[in-house]
């Protein structure tokens, strides 16, 4: 099988899409030579700086028979586009009374790790779970970044696909031929006794290099990755804890009000998961604080497999 | 108005600082002791400063992403500055900004910005400020000419024209956003041109002739603190570097096209025509830079041996004390 980056893996999926259906077309403040070359300036088109209006522009050709794929390059920028996000595209279809159909896919990275500040590191998408009527993805390797964005864009609805900064380089097998990674299924990274571990997007990565090293230990650690945030594949995440009786979640972004926090409620919620619980849940997330310049501060909000191994420990000794 | 020969060296020395500045850190970012992002203006010193030559100290600024300039025009100190980019607790900052977050309250620079046209509503916040205030005070907007398409730079100018704002609206004009042609973005050849749309006054000007840029902030900055409202200043500039300094970024831009461009140096060409008029003797502008080169190994120096934010200082400043 051939091994290709995150990224690639994001381009293949939006390029093979494209050419599969003619209604789609992509959006972004920069128009790529190589998707210019391919496709043509009518269906790949440099827009001006003008997050909002070109989100609002996407949401209207959706609903006028057309499959708009838009780049808002980093979320940051979508932030611009609040409105025509929060409370048109994400409402439209069901106050509409569902008269038409807004097939529309959304990139944006996401994540820490640069040493870019505050308005650039951000994983905000616990803010856009908030909202009910979008979609959203978060692959942590190349083979789901292409499966999922593939169905993103065959989805007749508004799906976020947000991708990780961090993971931009990872290489993965992924397959020549067409395939899709349904949205809503999550993928057991790493099978375990001793407790769950749910990760989100780099954090699984991290999740697996802190199970391996807990393996030496005796403690086996299972690595689940819901991969999709909306729809949540809440059935596995119980299924797991059922069978572990421990919870931990680690995620880039901060605790509160957080994916974190709705997946503990998932398994708090249950009364057959609670039941299982053998110790509290543990959530290890980036500090509440907007993310700081400097090295020394930036490593200091951000988890790692350190914190994962500590949060662990933690899960392990209350029960 | 015809400037002091003082305050013209003073300008030719602030475009030289920026210069010299912006060359240092790009290579201190290439040797790894500045990190993240930075973002060059070297090529568009003439607008910084021919602007902030028209203003006094207690009148406000606000910059963007390519903010180096703006700050080190409007009084900014090297050393804070330096160590801002330094990632060091003396920085500006405190270390939590970095090239483009850097702020300085206490001169009236109110803050780069990461988010293309972000600064514009709040520097109109200003203005509204210095308007209410009444003792003549002005603000200024830096943009660039892919913040002039989006929503808050049309949102802002239109109340500020509305209100009689006391503002300058400044677009530099590099004739790209990153990678994207400028003119493939807008159906005018001139930003300026859409101030006729908001009933204010909007004039081009040579963005690399200080002394142009300076006129036409003067007359605007009178107009201004006369209570007459904003004007819109177009200044077509051009960037000399890539739009970042990271390593491998692709440029799209023809080769000669750059070339060019650094023909029109805005800063040989202010210093030669200081030279002509006498102002000025090769002596002694070899001598001015020698000290700017001065004052930034200071600066390094000083960024170096001062210490790193403790990791725990990530808590801290979240909220004011009130
Ligand atoms: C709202 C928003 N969208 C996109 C970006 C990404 N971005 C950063 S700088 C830039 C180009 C800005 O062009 P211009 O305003 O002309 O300023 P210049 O860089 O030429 O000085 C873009 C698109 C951003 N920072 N903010
Ligand atoms: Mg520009």
């Amino acid at each position: 099988m051939q091994k290709i980056s995150y990224a690639q893996a994001g381009s293949d999926a939006l390029i093979e899409e494209m050419k599969r259906d003619p209604t789609t077309f992509h959006l972004a403040t920069s128009a790529a030579d190589e998707l210019v070359n391919e496709f043509g300036s009518e269906r790949v088109r440099a827009t001006p700086i003008a997050e909002g209006a070109f989100t609002g522009i996407a949401i209207g050709a959706a609903g006028s028979g057309y499959r708009p794929i838009i780049n808002w390059g980093m979320i940051t920028f979508s932030f611009v586009a609040m409105d025509q996000i929060v409370n048109q595209a994400a409402k439209i279809h069901y106050m509409f009374g569902g008269q038409a159909k807004f097939p529309i896919t959304f990139r944006a990275s996401v994540g820490g790790g640069r040493r870019v500040a505050a308005q650039h590191s951000q994983s905000p998408y616990s803010m856009f779970m908030n909202l009910a009527g979008l979609k959203m993805i978060l692959p942590s390797t190349p083979y789901d970044m292409k499966g999922l964005l593939k169905s993103a864009i065959r989805d007749d609805n508004p799906v976020i696909s947000f991708e990780s900064n961090r993971l931009m380089g990872v290489e993965g097998e992924v397959p020549e031929e067409d395939y899709t990674v349904p949205l809503g299924v999550a993928d057991t990274k790493r099978e375990g006794s001793d407790v769950t571990l749910v990760a989100l997007a780099w954090l699984v990565h991290e999740g697996l290099a802190a199970a391996e090293t807990l393996e030496k230990e005796g403690v086996s650690v299972e690595v689940i990755d819901p991969r999709s945030l909306v729809p949540l594949d809440e059935a596995a995440i119980r299924a797991s804890v059922q069978k572990t009786g421990r919870l931990v979640i680690a995620d880039e972004a901060g605790p509160t009000a957080g994916a974190s926090a709705e997946i503990i409620t998932v398994v708090t919620e249950d009364s057959e998961t609670f039941a299982k619980l053998k110790a509290p849940p543990k959530r290890v997330c980036a500090l509440h604080v907007p993310i700081p310049y400097s090295p020394g501060l930036e490593d200091h909000v951000f988890p790692d497999r350190d914190n994962i191994i500590a949060g662990i420990r933690e899960v392990l000794d209350a029960g | 108005m015809t400037l002091t020969t003082e305050k013209q060296l003073e300008m030719l020395r602030s475009m030289q600082t920026i210069r010299r500045f912006e060359e240092r850190a790009s290579d201190d970012y290439q040797a790894g002791a500045i990190y993240g992002v930075v973002h060059c203006y070297i090529g568009e010193e003439a607008v910084a400063v021919g602007i902030c030559a028209a203003l006094n100290a207690d009148d406000q600024i606000i910059s963007t992403h390519r903010g180096h300039g703006h700050c080190l025009a409007k009084g900014a100190d090297l050393n804070r500055m330096m160590a801002e980019l330094y990632g060091r607790q003396t920085g500006y900052c405190k270390g939590k900004g970095g090239s483009m977050h850097i702020a300085d309250f206490s001169i009236g620079m109110l803050g780069a910005n990461g988010i293309v046209a972000g600064g514009i509503p709040i520097v109109t916040g200003a203005g509204l400020a210095a308007q209410l205030e009444g003792k003549g005070r002005v603000a200024v907007s830096f943009f660039g000419d892919g913040a002039s398409n989006a929503g808050p730079f049309h949102e802002s100018i239109n109340i500020a024209a509305t209100w009689k704002l006391p503002m300058l609206y400044v677009c530099e004009n590099n004739l790209y956003s990153a990678g994207t042609i400028a003119a493939d973005t807008l159906a005018l050849s001139d930003v300026a041109a859409r101030a006729a749309g908001y009933g204010i006054p909007g004039v081009v000007v040579d963005g690399n002739d200080v002394m142009a840029v300076y006129e036409a902030a003067e007359a605007a900055v009178n107009r201004a603190r006369a209570g007459q409202g904003p004007s819109l200043i177009e200044c077509k500039t051009y960037r000399w570097r890539g739009h970042t300094e990271r390593p491998g970024q692709e440029d799209p831009r023809p080769k000669e096209e750059i070339e060019e461009w650094r023909q029109r140096d805005p800063i040989n060409r202010f210093a030669t025509s200081l030279m002509e008029h006498g102002l000025l003797t090769e002596e002694a502008w070899q001598k001015m830079d020698a000290e700017i080169l001065a004052a930034i190994e200071d600066a390094v120096k000083f960024s170096e041996e001062s210490p790193f934010p403790e990791p725990e200082a990530a808590l801290e400043d979240i909220f004011a004390e009130s």
